[in-house]
């Protein structure tokens, strides 16, 4: 859609509606400029038509140049393959506008994130509680993320107020930050009548270690290293996405053999984080043997990720306008045959996890989330999929993957059995699609990074194996990054999760939760 | 059933059989290590691992250290489900405001005698975090730390290793 046809269509939703600039800087974006009346009743314009939840929605502090805060929201159009931006500007003197989270769900999240970072205020937010800068350590009035925050002001400190669930009968079992396990830090605080969990509120932000803010100044150099750390586990996905943002700015055109090889390595860590899960969903119903058999199979990619690239969680491959290392012949071969191997393991494994009885029997139904509620909540990824969502950038952004003729995995029960054979079926497409990336890989085309640094904002986007995973990258004429805003799949998904575990009982939460198995550190950044 | 027992025959011990110049080092290095652990912590080493705020790739490369082919476990080091098990304390992460409170309480629930490890590069000063406003920079600003195993993320084999250095010192 071109931007004539999507503001008519907006128009036909909201007749008041007229822009204050519009532009389309990439042949995947499209960026709407409204005033801040406007904005709102667009946003729901956009919701609505496309459909699309809201994919980002986040501030920029642009008060030096232009004396105004920015507020963007993104919304993805599967149909004609792009994003659509709208932008507004906000007055620094009363910094407010009006919230969207009564009427689109996944908004809410957004808004509170924007109201503790810039002290920008969603008006009429139904609950302003701060998601990261947790009000026992961090003093109010302090937003690290403007430009003119230097160091953290003294002020009042103060508690955090869970919802509660009362009645008789009801207890309250709080759980974390610190777990029996070795996992990340959250507190879950469940309320349970007698056995099922009647509600469960998640308080994340444990891990927060303010990373947009670490991102500002750096060079995308010293800044893809640090896009690596931001979740350890997706380090590919999300130094794939931000070097696409950036590429993108500079105007570089990456080569041919790049593309395949980095669409291999996200695949490659497609697959050890999904027989990673398998095996968790195993242990976590006291299943051992498989699980043993999973870890065993994911050492053997991550050993397989260290001879193709020396790192084991594919760590310092990407870089701007290419990849750093390359896929010879040898390295190739190395591949196909671990890959034959893998396969055939892989196949054992499902086959012990789908003939014990018992086992299916405790996942099937537990930790329904339906359709409609994971529209509502505006879930992605993997997850959305479980649900009956047909959502995944491979398909509608695909790249390479449109002559690898990609088949998007779906199921409609949304329970943990639903996740468990998402998990599946994209691990053997992955096999599928790395052999097929391999044979097209181009000998000897060497990399050539001659960027030419520039300002401008972009948006780089790509499907990790939790989802979708999106950065927004604005940059100075000297090339340095001075904002941005990182969405991990995490995000979104954490609120589906507590919506899964209604009505099953505490025993089975660890189950629903390695089902969904999200990031505590993507999630807090 | 037939299929657990059909692998199980099939695969044998995976310990060492995955990358045999690897495994050689380990059983080398492991050999060495139960018998201290078995001298000096009366037959069992417990850890209990706290993440601070890392990225997740420490914590899976601890649980990797647990898996068949390394098995930590088979020479005497035990992870354990709460600090009042744990004889030394396994840190990640370059300690996020948030966790601080947790991380003193996780060290004064152990017993006593007890020692702190940090694991990870942020968890020695805080990485390519340190100039965060939320970060606190380093474990040992806040609890005595006796041993740091580097890495970005250190692989099961450096953990091993490096555990191993430090208890024949």
């Amino acid at each position: 859609m071109d931007i004539p046809t999507v503001i008519a269509r907006i128009r036909n939703n909201f007749p008041e509606f007229s822009e204050l600039a519009s532009a389309q800087n990439y042949a995947d974006e499209l960026n709407i400029k409204v005033s801040p009346q406007d904005f709102k009743h667009t946003c729901l314009a956009l919701h609505k038509i496309l459909p699309s939840p809201v994919m980002m929605l986040f501030a920029q502090d642009e008060r030096a140049g232009e004396g105004i805060f920015r507020i963007n929201s993104v919304f993805v159009d599967f149909k004609n393959k792009e994003w659509v931006m709208v932008s507004m500007d906000i007055p620094p003197e009363n910094p407010c506008f009006d919230s969207l989270a009564k009427s689109i769900y996944s908004a809410s999240l957004f808004e509170r994130e924007i109201w503790e970072m810039f002290g920008v205020e969603p008006k009429g937010h139904p609950d302003l509680r701060r998601l990261r800068l947790h009000d026992e350590v961090w003093p109010k009035g302090n937003y690290p993320l403007r430009k003119d925050f230097q160091k953290v002001e003294p002020g009042d400190l103060s508690d955090y107020k869970f919802s509660r669930v009362e009645g008789e009968g009801i207890f309250e079992v709080p759980v974390g930050p610190v777990h029996a396990g070795i996992i990340g830090p959250g507190h879950f605080r469940f309320s349970v009548a007698g056995e099922p969990i009647i509600s469960l509120e998640t308080r994340l932000g444990f891990s927060h270690r303010g990373v947009e803010k670490i991102f500002e100044g750096k060079s995308c150099l010293e800044a893809v290293r640090i896009s690596e750390c931001v979740s350890g586990d997706a380090s590919f996905a999300h130094s794939l996405a931000f070097t696409q943002a950036a590429e993108k700015i500079f105007g570089i055109q990456i080569p041919a053999a790049a593309a395949y090889s980095r669409a291999i390595f996200l695949e490659l860590e497609r697959m050890y984080n999904h027989v990673n899960d398998l095996g968790g969903i195993a242990l976590d119903a006291g299943f051992s043997f498989p699980a043993a058999y999973a870890s065993v199979i994911k050492e053997v990619i991550l050993q397989l990720n260290a001879r193709l690239s020396g790192s084991r969680y594919l760590r310092k491959i990407n870089a701007i306008g290419g990849i750093s290392i390359g896929l010879d012949e040898t390295k190739k071969q190395m591949l196909l045959s671990s890959l034959k191997e893998l396969k055939r393991d892989f196949k054992e494994l499902v086959k012990i996890l789908y003939s014990s009885v018992s086992f299916m029997d405790r996942i099937d139904t537990t930790g329904v989330l339906r359709k409609k509620t994971a529209e509502d909540l505006g879930v992605t990824g993997l997850v959305a999929r479980a649900s009956g969502i047909p959502t995944d950038l491979r398909k509608y952004f695909p790249g390479v993957y449109k002559e690898a003729k990609f088949r998007m995995a779906i199921q409609e029960s949304g329970d943990v059995l639903a996740r468990l054979r998402v998990r599946i079926f994209e691990f053997e497409e992955s096999c599928r699609l790395i052999e097929e990336f391999s044979g097209k890989l181009i000998k000897g085309e060497e990399i050539k990074v001659n960027a030419e640094l520039k300002g401008g904002s972009a948006l780089g986007y790509t499907e990790g194996w939790r989802g979708p995973v999106l950065y927004w990258l604005k940059t100075d004429t000297r090339g340095l990054v001075t904002r941005c805003k990182i969405v991990d799949p995490s995000f979104l998904n954490w609120q589906g999760l507590s919506y899964a575990v209604l009505g099953n009982i505490i025993p089975d939460f660890p189950l629903c939760n390695k089902s969904f198995d999200l990031s505590y550190s993507g999630n807090d950044l | 059933m037939i299929d657990i027992l059909k692998n199980r025959i099939l695969k044998g011990i995976v310990t060492r059989q995955i990358e045999p110049e690897l495994a050689q080092e380990i059983e080398a290095v492991g050999a060495e290590l139960r018998s201290l652990i078995q001298q000096r912590f009366g037959r069992s080493l417990h850890l209990r691992e706290v993440d601070t705020g890392s990225c997740a790739a420490c914590e899976s490369e601890i649980i990797a250290a647990n898996n068949p082919i390394y098995d930590l476990q088979r020479f005497g080091i035990n992870f354990t489900a709460s600090p009042r098990h744990a004889d030394a304390l396994l840190v990640t992460g370059p300690v996020s405001k948030n966790m601080l409170a947790a991380l003193k309480k996780t060290y004064a629930a152990m017993p006593e005698p007890k020692f702190v490890v940090t694991c990870g590069d942020c968890a020695l000063d805080g990485g390519s975090f340190k100039d965060s406003y939320y970060v606190e920079g380093g474990v040992k600003k806040i609890l005595p730390v006796v041993l740091h195993i580097p890495g970005c993320p250190p692989s099961p084999l450096v953990i091993i290793k490096t555990l191993l250095a430090f208890l024949v010192a």
